[in-house]
């Protein structure tokens, strides 16, 4: 039996995912960008390990939360600058 | 939530599960802690296919005693014997006081990266940064990727990626052939590598292999759209979705520096069993030297059964450790950067990602504390893990202090750590609500 | 190597720095002499809070001269060094503290400082992320907080460009009786050699009565828009007050960054720079006490510094003792920043023609001298 797909919410939009897939991976599929830098950049992840901070979103209320960190849950609301 | 272990293990790559495997083996009650949600570090990282001794050891870890603390960051460390953790993802952040008799630090390495034009656009990332997105959801089929930088991950990484059915048109090594040829010669001894090297190289068959080449701009707008790569005086582009970038690894050390290990050219000096200059306190794989899985393999090991009191049961590990030792110098020798590396970025391109600190503020300053002090280099998030690697480089700079929290933490977590501090926050505010009623 | 000077400064914190640039807007050449980084001492371990404080008849004075001072020099200040006048909010925890509002209020205005007395449901609004149980504040709109080490980077670079001459990295080994002299054999002569050493005005003078009074800052990732002023509790005096114990009062920031700062906490006696984690924790539970919400914030760094404390909480500024070409700019605990321009305008109005605008006397290091002669 196929692993049943996870939906959640980024930045409003449902997003549907295999289990295992993290939030930095969710948010990059919804778009190019994960956040604005301090002087307006466009900004997407650089390490994928957890210590650039770029990846930096606001999960189920969370600010500054690292995405790449975190695996999709079914629900979760994923919100970007 | 409060914890007593009598080995505590700090990361969940290669070195550290073999350190928490045999610490358990031993008797002693192991845990193992690490911010990902499963074990296997980076190298071993979870969503691709894994190599059998990486089954192999997960399948011992999961059969094993040990506590497994995944999705936990150590933040700090109030006083000896304990370190605070929080909780990595989104839930309720919760702090953890992990006390311990013995530690082993195996944290492992980061990647390098060297500002250049445009290198903050989306879709530029590390080439372990990539390969880590990949394996954690990123779709990859049919997507152009250019891999780039130094080191033997870029092969790993471009074969990973052919295997996902991206293409892979370019792989650029910044060593020149000759270097690399020599350090190929050196894995002779090493015959497992050299496999390793082919197959990966067969993997990434369709893409052209450049020696002597770097990344000097991505282009796009918004993100990226080509990347210019120079050899030799030849620039030319090539149209991507992807540029995967990153120059060999450096230690992570800050845990290290905190609990004050000695550091020695770079590295956290250990003796004979991994135990580093504070007695009790472990260190094993890339944090003592950029060697590779076999060696954090040993390494781990060693740590583990000498912080269970098992270093007879060691021995054979510290001979077969000493042939490796040979691999971590030829390494740093293939991957020494050239130094027309520090040309390349402009006046203009972001050196400190986090507070979007140009190259030309940075001219000037004397060290990294200098330029973090008036430029905020180095003060944002990650607290100089990303350019504190590339200053280095480029100005020669060493270091900043390493200050808590390690990563990020919430100020409930830090409130949390008193309890394990040596003495108790309550006792300084009664002191206070007695000053507020006098005068 | 010898060179003469009109005056050398040890000590390019914000207190050196701004005593050098007065020294050479005055045409007085100037050498700075810095062992560090420019304001990478306790400049760089503080808030950056601009405040006038009443502590004192004397530290009212000094701080609402220097407030002033730091308005009109604003405009000049590069963008590095973050002023903003945000105002300061002392906030009431109860009825009793709103008498202290009330008469802070008054007391204010006697030297030209204006300020408005906010009830609990104004407070809510100018803060809504303060505990909505508290009894109000009292609003002081000239205050600002700025980021320290780049503002004593502009004064040390503008002094150089009026003809200063900065001799980093070197530490002072001796100065006295007009020469100073450098760890790596120089030797400057003055008339005049001011120590503005902060905490470290000791190894010259081991007799000043400066002692290190150790504190902690946490800073935040970025929240912008959650606190508005410089929020700072009724009882924060009474803890800068304490002689005796350690003590942590309510203490919050907003920086231009949308980061959140968060202080403060006393200590004597603690001369190391580790982190104290029951401070720290002391510090985020008086805070949560006022701003209920605070625990979920991410902190990115902590660290300490040493304000140079006096027994009087008053600085020294003047002459010291039998040595006619030895002055001090020393001793500011908590107030460095915001005083550290009235300090440098009192000092050199002093050594130029002695016609100070505010009084010198209380902050003459001679003070000290005299009460220990009459014990």
């Amino acid at each position: 039996m196929p692993d049943a797909s996870i939906s959640l919410l980024v930045n409003g939009a449902p997003v549907s995912v295999t289990p295992g897939t993290t939030v930095a991976a969710a948010i990059l599929m919804s778009g190019p960008r994960a956040r604005i830098s301090v002087t307006g950049e466009p900004r997407a992840p650089l390490c994928g390990m957890g210590i650039c901070f770029e990846c930096r979103a606001t999960i189920n209320g969370f600010a500054h939360t690292r995405s790449c960190q975190v695996l999709c849950e079914p629900g979760m609301d994923v919100r970007t600058a | 939530m409060k914890q007593h272990f009598d080995i505590l293990v700090i990361g969940a790559g290669p070195a550290g599960i073999a350190a928490a495997v045999r610490a358990a083996e031993s008797g002693a009650r192991a845990g193992l802690l690490d911010d990902n949600p499963a074990p296997g570090g980076q190298i071993w990282r979870k969503g691709a296919a894994l190599p059998a001794a990486a089954r192999n050891w997960i399948a011992k870890l999961d059969a094993s005693s040990v506590v497994r603390l995944h999705g936990w960051h150590v933040f700090a460390h109030p006083g000896s014997g304990v370190l605070m953790a929080e909780s990595t993802a989104a839930a309720e952040r919760e702090a953890a006081e992990l006390h311990y008799d013995k530690l082993i630090l195996a944290t492992g390495a980061r990647e390098r990266f060297l500002p250049f034009p445009g290198w903050t656009l989306p879709n530029v990332m590390g080439a372990g940064g990539l390969d880590a997105m990949v394996r954690g959801g990123l779709p990859m089929s049919g997507k152009r990727v250019v891999v780039a930088g130094t080191g033997p991950l870029l092969l790993a990484v471009a074969a990973h990626l052919a295997h996902r059915n991206a293409k892979v048109v370019a792989i650029c090594e910044q060593a020149p052939m000759g270097r690399l040829a020599a350090f190929s010669l050196r894995l002779l001894s090493q015959p497992g590598k050299v496999m390793q090297g082919i197959n990966y190289r067969w993997a990434s068959r369709n893409a052209r292999f450049h020696t002597g080449c770097w990344p000097v701009a991505a282009n796009g707008q918004g993100s990226l759209e080509s990347v210019t790569l120079q050899s030799g005086d030849q620039q030319w582009d090539i149209a991507c979705d992807y540029l995967a970038c990153g120059y060999h690894l450096v230690p992570n050390l800050e845990l290290p520096v905190l609990l004050g290990c000695r550091i020695q050219n770079g590295f956290v000096e250990t003796d004979k069993w991994q135990q580093t200059s504070i007695p009790g306190v472990f260190c094993a794989g890339e944090p003592t030297g950029i060697g590779g899985v076999e060696l954090a393999l040993l390494e781990g090991q060693i740590a583990g059964l000498a912080a269970a009191d098992r270093i007879n049961a060691a021995i054979g590990l510290v001979q077969k450790r000493s042939r490796s030792q040979g691999f971590v110098r030829a390494l740093a020798n293939a991957v020494e950067l050239d130094p027309r590396l520090r040309e390349i970025p402009s006046a203009e391109t972001i050196v400190c990602r986090c507070e979007d600190v140009p190259f030309h503020a940075l001219g000037g300053y004397s060290s990294s504390r200098d330029a973090k002090l008036h430029t905020r280099c180095g003060m944002g998030p990650c607290q100089g893990r990303i350019c504190g690697a590339a200053t280095q480089f480029l100005f020669g700079w060493g270091a900043d202090s390493v200050r808590p929290p390690v990563l990020t933490a919430s100020f409930s977590s830090l409130a949390a750590a008193s309890c394990a501090a040596d003495h108790d926050s309550n006792d300084i505010l009664n002191q206070n609500r007695k000053d507020t009623h006098t005068l | 190597m010898s060179e003469d000077w009109d005056v050398v400064v040890a000590g390019a914190g914000i207190v050196g720095a701004a005593c050098a640039h007065e020294c050479a807007s005055r045409g007085l050449r100037t050498a700075i002499v810095e062992a560090g980084e420019i304001g990478g001492g306790a400049t760089a371990a503080g808030m950056g809070h601009i405040v006038v404080m009443d502590d004192s008849p004397a530290q009212l004075a000094l701080t609402s001269y220097s407030q002033g001072l730091w308005r009109e020099l604003a405009s000049r200040l590069p963008a590095g060094a973050e002023y903003e006048s945000c105002g300061t909010l002392w906030v009431a925890s109860d009825e009793e503290e709103m008498e202290e509002v009330h008469r802070k209020r008054a007391l204010y205005a006697t030297v030209g400082i204006a300020s408005e007395v906010l009830d609990s449901h104004s407070l809510s609004e100018a803060e809504p992320h303060l505990s909505p149980a508290l009894a109000g504040a009292l609003l002081v709109p000239s205050d600002g907080v700025l980021y320290p080490p780049c503002a004593a980077e502009y004064l040390v670079r503008d002094s150089v460009r009026l003809g200063a001459k900065l001799y980093s990295p070197f530490k002072v080994i001796s100065a006295g009786d007009g020469l100073v002299r450098l760890n790596d054999g120089t030797e400057l002569r003055a008339p005049r050699i001011i120590n503005a050493l902060g905490s470290e005005a000791t190894t010259l003078l081991p007799d000043l009565p400066i002692r290190k009074r150790k504190g902690h800052l946490v800073i935040t990732d970025r929240y912008p828009g959650f606190v508005h002023h410089q929020l700072v509790e009724l009882g924060y005096l009474k803890s800068a007050h304490s002689i005796a114990t350690d003590s942590v009062a309510f203490n919050i920031q907003p920086r231009k960054t949308g980061q959140v700062l968060l202080g403060s906490s006393r200590q004597f006696g603690a001369e190391d720079s580790t982190v104290d984690y029951s401070m720290v924790a002391a510090m985020i539970e008086r805070a949560r006490v006022f701003m209920p919400e605070i625990g979920t914030l991410s902190a990115i760094r902590i660290w300490t510094g040493f304000r140079a404390a006096t027994p009087d909480k008053l600085p020294l500024i003047g002459p010291w003792q039998d040595d006619p070409t030895l002055f001090l700019a020393a001793g500011h605990e908590g107030l460095g920043i915001t005083t550290s321009l009235g300090t440098a305008k009192v000092l050199v109005d002093y050594l130029v023609d002695g016609e100070t605008q505010i009084p010198i006397d209380p902050y003459l290091p001679a003070r000290f001298v005299r009460s220990e002669a009459h014990a």
